[in-house]
């Protein structure tokens, strides 16, 4: 080769142009942006160059979440919300995925349904909390309420599009070994819309964290929900911004612990 | 089968065809793409029902055939969740074959397809041709007294689709079993093939029906007689399948 190109003046090597277009995990990399994002807070804070009223120390929070789990007060408030959580959560996913299996499998159903679910998918269901408050009463009902309703709707969505993505020729395949009905529905659509329900999921159940704040809007003595409210209505942010950490952090263990169900459930797929 | 025709709407798919499948035996129907060879395949299996004209069963299936017209797909169609010994039992589950019984005839069919080393592995780890063969296993695991086979080779590379030809010519010599094999390659068609139905272009009509007498495990590539069937079924197909090509597809 050497002498080629001592031989050829023209000789370079082919551009490389590929490569890109493959995000992969790093894990730090997410954890890095949190920490850059908090120092900055607290030097803009401790500085001076952002005043005490626009943000609360990142410090002055930390202190006021380590009193907040000296006194308990911590778990009083955090029971209950995570229970109205997976109430509301699991009322409204399994209706969610029940009724979208039905959609993507018989035509009325669909013909009939769809059109309902575009309907009632737009509305804020804070809205009608009055509502719900009317139907379930003023305790631990319409909470549950509001969370499964909110819930289920994009749950649907996703599950009757995740059943009509299913691999057509699988289902052939069941008919043609003679499955029965139940089979093919318990043993070939559901594992194949799988993929689909679970990343709907994601959405369905960060759209519960959000309604739950709203739940607890009504009537509740303890919650994260009514502990936000209440530091918000006294203008105390560092509580406040306590308060919305507890709501993140439990958005991305959700959706941390949604991603070990995916990597363990879809370790079948390429 | 008997005189069956089909339309798909206005356009008829096929005319007319008439085809007997003896027992025993390996019915190859080859024919230009979209002349129907895989309709007729479709109402063989009873997943789809002819405009007219009837398909007949002569006799009862074998005993112990838990589903007596079974399909190898072009694609496998495997549960790609399911390993290969749970893509075979989930044939089983639903003829109430579990545990000790089932295993026994999985063992034997992974035996039989030399695929019991590969047991516990889930599909995207096999190859294609791997992949197939467990189809393969999968369909002889119900004891069917007709196999129905989609272009099972086709989607399969050419060297891997030799392996399985022999495969298949040697699972039909230790036990022969009942099969129509769908195709477009000659090649296939003429290797394992006791009768080779040609079909002409849409609409399907049976042009020819060519008996090979030579015993499967003589044939073998390069074979003189095998080569001027092989150049009597070109010849039939030529004009057919330059048509076919031009034609414009109107859907």
């Amino acid at each position: 080769m050497s002498d080629i190109s001592a031989v050829s003046p023209g000789l370079r090597p082919v551009t490389y142009r590929g490569g890109g277009f493959v995000p992969s995990p790093r894990r730090w990399v997410g954890f890095m942006v949190f920490v850059l994002l908090i120092l900055l807070a607290e030097w803009g804070t401790r500085t001076g160059w952002i005043s005490q009223l626009t943000l609360p120390k990142p410090s002055d929070v930390l202190v006021t979440f380590q009193s907040l789990y000296d006194s308990g007060l911590l778990f009083k408030h955090l029971g209950p919300s995570l229970g109205r959580l997976f109430m509301g959560a699991l009322i409204g996913v399994s209706a969610g995925v029940s009724v979208g299996v039905l959609i993507g499998l018989f035509t009325y159903i669909r013909s009939g349904m769809v059109p309902l679910v575009a309907a009632i998918f737009p509305i804020p269901k804070i809205a009608l909390l009055p509502l719900f408050v009317i139907w379930f009463g003023i305790g631990e009902g319409s909470k549950y309420a509001l969370i499964a309703f909110g819930t289920f709707t994009p749950t649907v969505v996703a599950t009757y599009g995740a059943v009509d993505n299913v691999d057509r020729t699988l289902i052939r395949m069941g008919q043609s070994f003679g499955l029965t009905w139940f089979s093919i529905v318990r043993k070939i659509v559901l594992p194949g819309a799988m993929p689909g329900i679970l990343s709907g999921l994601r959405i369905s159940l960060a759209i519960a964290i959000i309604l739950l704040v709203a739940a607890e809007m009504l009537g509740a003595e303890y919650g994260i929900g009514a502990y936000i409210l209440e530091a918000g209505s006294l203008y105390d942010l560092d509580r406040l911004f306590a308060g919305v950490v507890i709501l993140s952090v439990l958005g991305v263990l959700v959706s941390a612990s949604i991603g070990l169900v995916e990597n363990r459930l879809l370790k079948w797929r390429v | 089968m008997n005189s069956v025709c089909h339309f798909y709407g206005a356009t008829e798919v096929l005319r007319d065809i008439s085809v007997e499948i003896p027992n025993g035996r390996i019915v190859c129907l080859v024919g230009p793409s979209g002349c129907g060879k895989s309709t007729i395949l479709r109402f063989l299996g009873g997943l789809e029902l002819p405009t007219k004209g009837e398909i007949m069963q002569l006799g009862d299936p074998p005993e112990g055939s838990l589903n007596p017209l079974t399909y190898v797909f072009q694609d496998f169609a495997l549960l790609p969740w399911r390993t290969v010994r749970g893509n075979i039992s989930l044939v089983l589950e639903d003829h109430n074959i579990r545990g000790e019984k089932a295993e026994a005839i999985i063992d034997d069919v992974l035996e039989r397809t030399k695929l019991l080393d590969f047991k516990n592995a889930l599909p995207k780890q096999l190859s294609g041709g791997m992949k197939q063969r467990v189809a393969i296993a999968r369909a002889l695991a119900v004891k069917p007294a007709v196999m129905l086979m989609d272009e099972p080779l086709s989607a399969l590379d050419s060297q891997t689709r030799e392996l399985l030809m022999e495969d298949l010519v040697s699972l039909w010599t230790r036990q022969p079993f009942t099969a129509v094999y769908v195709t477009h390659n000659l090649a296939e068609a003429v290797r394992l093939g006791h009768k080779v139905v040609v079909l002409s272009r849409r609409p399907g009509q049976v042009r020819d029906i060519v008996e090979i007498e030579t015993p499967l495990a003589e044939r073998k590539t390069g074979h003189a007689e095998m080569e001027k069937v092989q150049d009597k079924l070109w010849d039939l197909m030529r004009d057919e399948a330059r048509a076919a090509d031009e034609e414009l597809v109107n859907v």
